[in-house]
């Protein structure tokens, strides 16, 4: 055999293994397995995975988590896989073969939803776990979706989130990644916004051994949607960020902040295409990812991919990698502080700007003293 | 009694010498005023004392209070009681001005076996202080000198020492791009900090505010070297006859009487 078949094969003997589902359900499974097994899993020399090798997850075997979130209703059928494409993606293809239960909600027409929805995973050593989750946003609606990931130990989180925003709605999305430091954590987060909806998403990635996030955002007329992210990595971590905002129809805005904070020998990732349809006029976007590197040792590639088929359009994009700021240093420094801890409060402040963005205090207050104890820690 | 005692100093950035032999000893309560034309090396002198890692120092000595200062590291000197109001206060965006200035002053006190401040206490003295520098409030919860006006940034650099209360003041150029009334209030803030324990090293190209801030000795910089001293006249004498009338050469004042 093959090492890609023998990969395969593990997934084939787990398939087949799972109970039997709803009839749509199993038939969306046996669609996607097949495309899976065909697919296999991307290699670095596939130009959307040149930085990120899965092959550690390819080789290792894991115990499927019995999930816990009920069957997805027949009122789901009409948005589960339809966002979420598993024809060219071999994890989404995979999470869509696997699909047990799902988080679905919807919130109607008009309704303000007061409580975020949330979306939380914990995963267990040595398991394998799809997570699986549909929001459906009802026109004028307005909501707050917070995912959360953590676990212990190694095992192997493969998440999938399909948004789907009607005319004027308003999104605040969240996802906060604080996996264990030998996880696995690969998710594509999918986004169809209607006509005029805002869509405002922060991804926080701080956990996690290997991780890849996909976020990919649809606009149509009118739409604004901001996509900013914080990836903060050290030892041996790897974090790969790929963002896709296509721009579909005219007068749409898009902002994307991406800032990484990289220490020791920890690598990052971040692949900002941004489409701009021929239809498309009047779309104004803009795009920046700021990187701060602690170490000699740290590596990040950071990438840019403009596709721009309209002429009157206006698409800014910049990147930068810098160390902390010498004269910074020194004016804290000339106040008593010591070396570590202004090297702390500057590192702290680089990411402070994308965490006082958090609209939700309890998330905000976390993510604080998240941060605080890992930049104390680090000077320690 | 001598706090301290710069002997022969001599240091460079990269390939280029800038201290040729620095000599100066201030004491306790003293106000000494260093004056140059661009390039002399004030600023230099200024940010070796305080420890900029930038320049190189080649030799010579200075004795801090009995300690070697230059064996020191930056914060070792601040916690020590030096402290250098910086000629282009520097902006650090995400730290607060608060937190940084409450850091600061926690770090130093406890360095002197004080007790830390708390909330209510810091607040107080702060106030007090912001008042003395005509400051707004609101300055407190800004970024430091981030979007700050040069006149602000300057105000805040006394204000910072106003609340730390250094043993000695270095003001590298605190004059420079203030307009009148800034400089009242500047140069007030500073005198209000004069005692016989506290020292001041005064840094400036123009005499203008050593009408405001009187010093007891006047140094003449030229060429990594202190080529006159003398009393508070001298600076009215370089003011008459200029830089050129000491045989300096001023680049500045060149192009200005142009």
């Amino acid at each position: 055999m093959t090492a890609v078949s023998e990969q395969i094969g593990v997934w084939l003997e787990q398939f087949t293994k799972q109970p039997k589902a709803e009839r749509w359900v199993q038939e969306l499974r046996e669609a996607a397995f097949r495309r899976f097994t065909e697919l296999g899993f991307p290699t670095t020399h596939d130009e959307e995975w040149r930085f990120t090798n899965v092959a550690p997850i390819a080789r290792a075997k894991f115990v499927e988590l019995a999930d816990a979130l009920p069957r997805p209703p027949e009122e789901a059928r009409a948005y589960l896989a339809r966002h979420a494409s598993y024809e060219t993606n071999a994890f989404v293809a995979l999470n869509t073969a696997f699909i047990n239960g799902v988080r679905f909600a919807r919130v109607p027409s008009g309704k303000i939803a007061e409580q975020p929805i949330e979306i939380s995973c914990a995963v267990g050593p040595g398991q394998v776990y799809h997570p699986r989750a549909v929001v459906v946003v009802g026109t004028n609606a307005h909501c707050t979706i917070v995912e959360t990931y953590k676990g212990t130990g190694s095992y192997f989180t493969n998440a999938v989130t399909e948004i789907v925003a009607g005319e004027g709605a308003v999104v605040d999305h969240y996802k906060v990644q604080e996996e264990s430091r030998e996880a696995f954590h690969i998710a594509t987060m999918q986004v169809t916004l209607g006509r005029s909806a805002n869509f405002t998403s922060h991804s926080i990635a701080i956990g996690g051994a290997l991780v890849r996030n996909d976020a990919n955002v649809t606009l149509s007329e009118g739409t604004e949607a901001t996509l900013n992210g914080l990836y903060i990595v050290n030892g041996k971590q790897h974090v790969d960020n790929h963002t896709q905002i296509d721009h579909a129809k005219p007068h749409g805005t898009s902002h994307e902040l991406y800032k990484g904070i990289l220490d020791d020998k920890a690598s990052a990732v971040f692949n900002g295409r941004i489409i701009v349809r021929k239809d498309a006029q009047k779309t104004d976007s803009k795009q920046t990812n700021k990187n701060l590197v602690l170490s000699d040792d740290a590596v990040i590639d950071t990438k840019p991919e403009l596709q721009i088929l309209a002429d009157d359009v206006r698409c800014t994009h910049g990147a930068t990698i810098g160390q902390l700021d010498a004269e910074a240093l020194f004016y804290l420094q000339s106040r008593g502080i010591g070396k570590s801890q202004a090297r702390d409060v500057l590192t702290y402040a680089f990411a402070q700007d994308i965490i006082n963005r958090v609209k939700v205090p309890a998330l905000k207050d976390h993510l604080e003293k998240v941060l605080f104890e890992k930049f104390h820690e680090r000077s320690e | 009694m001598a706090l301290i005692e710069i002997k022969d100093l001599h240091a460079r950035v990269g390939e280029r010498e800038i201290l040729k032999g620095i000599d100066l000893t201030v004491n306790a309560g003293e106000v000494h005023a260093i004056m140059g034309p661009n390039g002399s090396g004030k600023s230099t002198l200024a940010q070796v004392l305080a420890g900029r890692e930038l320049y190189q120092v080649t030799g010579g000595e200075v004795v801090y209070n009995g300690k070697d200062l230059l064996a020191m590291a930056p914060e070792d000197r601040a916690r020590e009681g030096i402290f250098l109001a910086f000629q282009y206060p520097v902006e650090i965006p995400g730290v607060s001005n608060m937190y940084f200035l409450k850091a600061a002053l926690n770090t130093v006190r406890k360095h002197q076996g004080l007790p830390e401040l708390d909330a209510m206490d810091f607040l107080n003295l702060v106030r007090e202080k912001m008042k003395l520098m005509d400051m707004e409030q609101t300055l407190l919860n800004r970024a430091v000198n981030t979007g700050f006006s040069g006149g602000e940034k300057k105000r805040n650099e006394i204000f910072q020492m106003a609340v730390l209360e250094p043993r000695l003041a270095i003001l590298d150029e605190t004059d420079s791009g203030l307009d009148i009334d800034a400089l009242r209030i500047v140069a007030g803030g500073v005198n209000a900090l004069r005692s016989p324990e506290r020292s001041m090293i005064v840094v400036t190209h123009y005499q203008r505010l050593l009408n405001y801030i009187v010093p007891d000795f006047v140094h003449v910089l030229s060429e990594g070297r202190i080529v006159k001293s003398g009393g508070k006249e001298l600076a009215l004498q370089l003011e008459e006859s200029g830089y050129a009338g000491f045989g300096i050469e001023d680049e500045e004042e060149a192009v200005g009487k142009r």
